[in-house]
């Protein structure tokens, strides 16, 4: 069962680790869900193995360690916080911008920006040459 | 449990319980939160008072025995560090409010900036990994509504880079501590600290180096500053003073307390004095090559943080001592820059220096307020920053690091540098361009709303008046240093309160 657990860690934390690194905000968003799911998967193992009873009454015997449950609880409602506080967010981005990628640094902006103006040039120039030539 | 433990963190955030219902009235919200924050330095003061001595305070809230329950400590670091946090508090929200540009009548503004208050006292009290991550998470999740409040372009694209990058710091902080729960089954700060010497080594070693990580990220250390310089200066005057002067420097305490407490080796850290000495030179190369007021301050940030690491990565009780004077004054004196830088935009309407120019002749008051600080900040005698530089540069010399404190003197040069930079452009001179808002420049006299000029003029003061207490202070600074060098008393009051 452990072994199922930590395979499951390694590959919510490599998709969310990939999803990171996208340049879309939805992915973003979806990328650091799953990286917390990873992350309170690990406290639940971090208690030790499966199968154990609960801590209830006073039953002699080993208990499942409540210590990680109550830390991945509080985990959760952060994560479920901050992510709805996350799309708000993307979604205002959306708003003003209408369009779901991060943008570029101001630098980065104008040097893409000189780019495209001179793509468009070269397009409308080639355009123009397709309307000339006789069909 | 003594009850003054727990006000730091209750009053605010009872305050902003109350401020959300008061939404209606915006004077009684205002008082509240002045309220609330003087109370809190009332208490932290008091908590000062009782560790000033080296005596350590804790606490179990519900009642349930460490290393079960919730430990709250307050040590003499952290008395010292509760109660300039608390200060700063208080005239950032004063100066909020008298700011025309800081819409503090917005629904949010107020109840927020208390939870954010609560977040930071929260962090310095806790003594237990766990709640240090929800201390964490009230913070920054206060912050992210602080920092792209006014729902800009700007801000929402550079809040974004803020916050994407401080939940994956948090990931990797939950991830850590279940880590190290897996590996020790506590985490409780002072039970970890026995807990931790009886592993393996290698695996403590790695731990320290993630939680250094996540730290590092929080406190700007290279190469994990990249965030701070994008995502501060969109934000507004007072956030970004507030930010500036605190949020950074809760992560340098989680830095210091872990290492000091958990996963400290006795002796000079390598690998901590090579960061703090690249952390200071990429700072100031980034501040020097900035053309905007809050952009140079942003990156000086990064630049001081590398001088507290470096008193850290001495590991003596010299260093230990310097890093906290340090770090006083660095809170003080950033905090007030970038409510000076506040002050220029609120009048002129930009912070570029090719916009600005002559603000000399329209506000030598202004300049003076600028100029005390900034020369402290470049650690010009005899103001505090001489003091806090002088005494880290002894401490390395004493330990014999020599490489780093070059670094530290070249920096200390530089920083002059970028300081005169922003002198030149915004009060002597002519603007390139005009400011946006150039009727309140040329020729007239500059007029400030007044409760931001108080609130500034109070910082200054504050700053100067450290100056005069340096020795006490100073000695405050030594005590607090030998509660972290030797943790015994800290472990003995929190295992047995």
């Amino acid at each position: 069962m452990i072994a199922v657990m930590v395979v499951t860690i390694a590959v919510l934390y490599g998709t969310g680790a990939y999803l990171l690194l996208q340049r879309n905000l939805s992915r973003i968003v979806i990328g650091l869900a799953l990286l917390g799911h990873g992350a309170n998967l690990l406290l639940l193992i971090a208690g030790g193995g499966a199968g154990d009873a609960p801590i209830v009454g006073e039953n002699p015997g080993p208990y499942a360690d409540p210590l990680p449950q109550a830390l991945a609880l509080t985990a959760i409602v952060i994560t479920f916080g901050v992510s709805a506080y996350l799309l708000a967010l993307a979604y205002r981005s959306w708003l003003l911008t209408r369009t779901d990628e991060v943008e570029d640094d101001l630098e980065d902006r104008r040097i893409a920006e000189m780019t495209a103006s001179r793509d468009r040039l070269s397009e409308e120039a080639d355009e123009v040459v397709l309307e000339e030539s006789p069909s | 449990m003594r009850v003054a433990l727990i006000l730091p963190l209750v009053l605010p955030l009872a305050a902003a319980a109350i401020s959300v219902a008061l939404g209606r009235w915006p004077m009684a919200r205002r008082t509240i939160g002045v309220g609330a924050l003087a109370a809190t330095v009332g208490a932290s003061i008091a908590l000062l008072a009782l560790a000033a001595d080296g005596t350590v305070v804790a606490g179990q809230v519900g009642g349930w025995e460490a290393p079960l329950g919730i430990s709250l400590v307050v040590d003499t670091f952290s008395a010292i560090m509760l109660t300039v946090s608390a200060i700063m508090l208080l005239a950032v929200l004063v100066y909020a409010i008298g700011s025309p540009r800081t819409d503090d009548s917005g629904a949010f503004f107020h109840p927020v900036y208390l939870i954010l208050a609560a977040g930071v006292s929260a962090s310095f009290l806790t003594g237990d990994l766990f709640n240090l991550f929800v201390a964490f998470e009230i913070t920054l999740t206060a912050s992210y509504v602080l920092i792209t409040f006014g729902g800009k372009r700007d801000q929402i694209r550079h809040g974004m880079t803020y916050i994407v990058i401080s939940l994956l710091a948090s990931t990797l902080f939950i991830t850590a501590v279940g880590l190290v729960y897996a590996a020790t089954g506590t985490v409780n700060m002072a039970d970890l600290a026995v807990k931790l010497t009886e592993i393996d080594p290698g695996l403590r070693a790695g731990l320290g180096v993630l939680f250094l990580v996540v730290f590092g990220i929080k406190a700007a250390l290279f190469p994990l500053f990249f965030w701070l310089p994008d995502a501060y200066p969109t934000a507004a005057a007072p956030v970004t003073a507030i930010f500036a002067g605190l949020l950074t420097k809760v992560g340098v305490y989680a830095i210091i307390r872990s290492h000091t407490l958990l996963f400290g080796e006795s002796g000079p850290s390598n690998l901590l004095l090579v960061v703090a000495g690249l952390t200071m030179v990429t700072g100031v190369l980034g501040a020097i090559a900035q053309n905007d007021v809050k952009r140079i301050l942003s990156f000086h940030i990064i630049s001081q943080i590398g001088y507290m690491i470096f008193g850290l990565g001495l590991y003596s009780l010299a260093g230990l001592a310097a890093t906290v004077f340090y770090i006083v004054h660095h809170i003080i004196v950033k905090t007030t820059l970038f409510l000076v830088g506040g002050l220029i935009e609120e009048r002129t309407g930009t912070g570029a220096l090719r916009k600005l120019g002559g603000l000399l002749h329209s506000s030598p008051l202004l300049a003076a307020l600028f100029l005390l600080p900034a020369l402290s900040l470049a650690g010009i005698p005899p103001l505090s920053g001489f003091v806090a530089k002088l005494a880290l540069i002894q401490a390395g010399l004493d330990i014999g690091t020599y490489a780093t404190v070059t670094v530290a003197i070249a920096v200390s040069a530089l920083t002059l540098f970028s300081m005169t930079k922003i002198w030149a452009g915004v009060f002597w001179g002519d603007a390139d361009e005009p400011p946006p808002l150039p009727g309140a420049l040329v020729g007239s006299r500059l007029v400030f709303p007044r409760l931001m000029l108080g609130a500034t003029i109070a910082l200054v003061a504050a700053g100067l008046a450290f100056v005069g207490a340096a020795a006490p202070l100073y000695a405050l600074g030594e005590t607090a240093a030998a509660g972290l060098i030797d943790p015994t008393a800290y472990i003995a009051a929190v295992r047995s309160p």
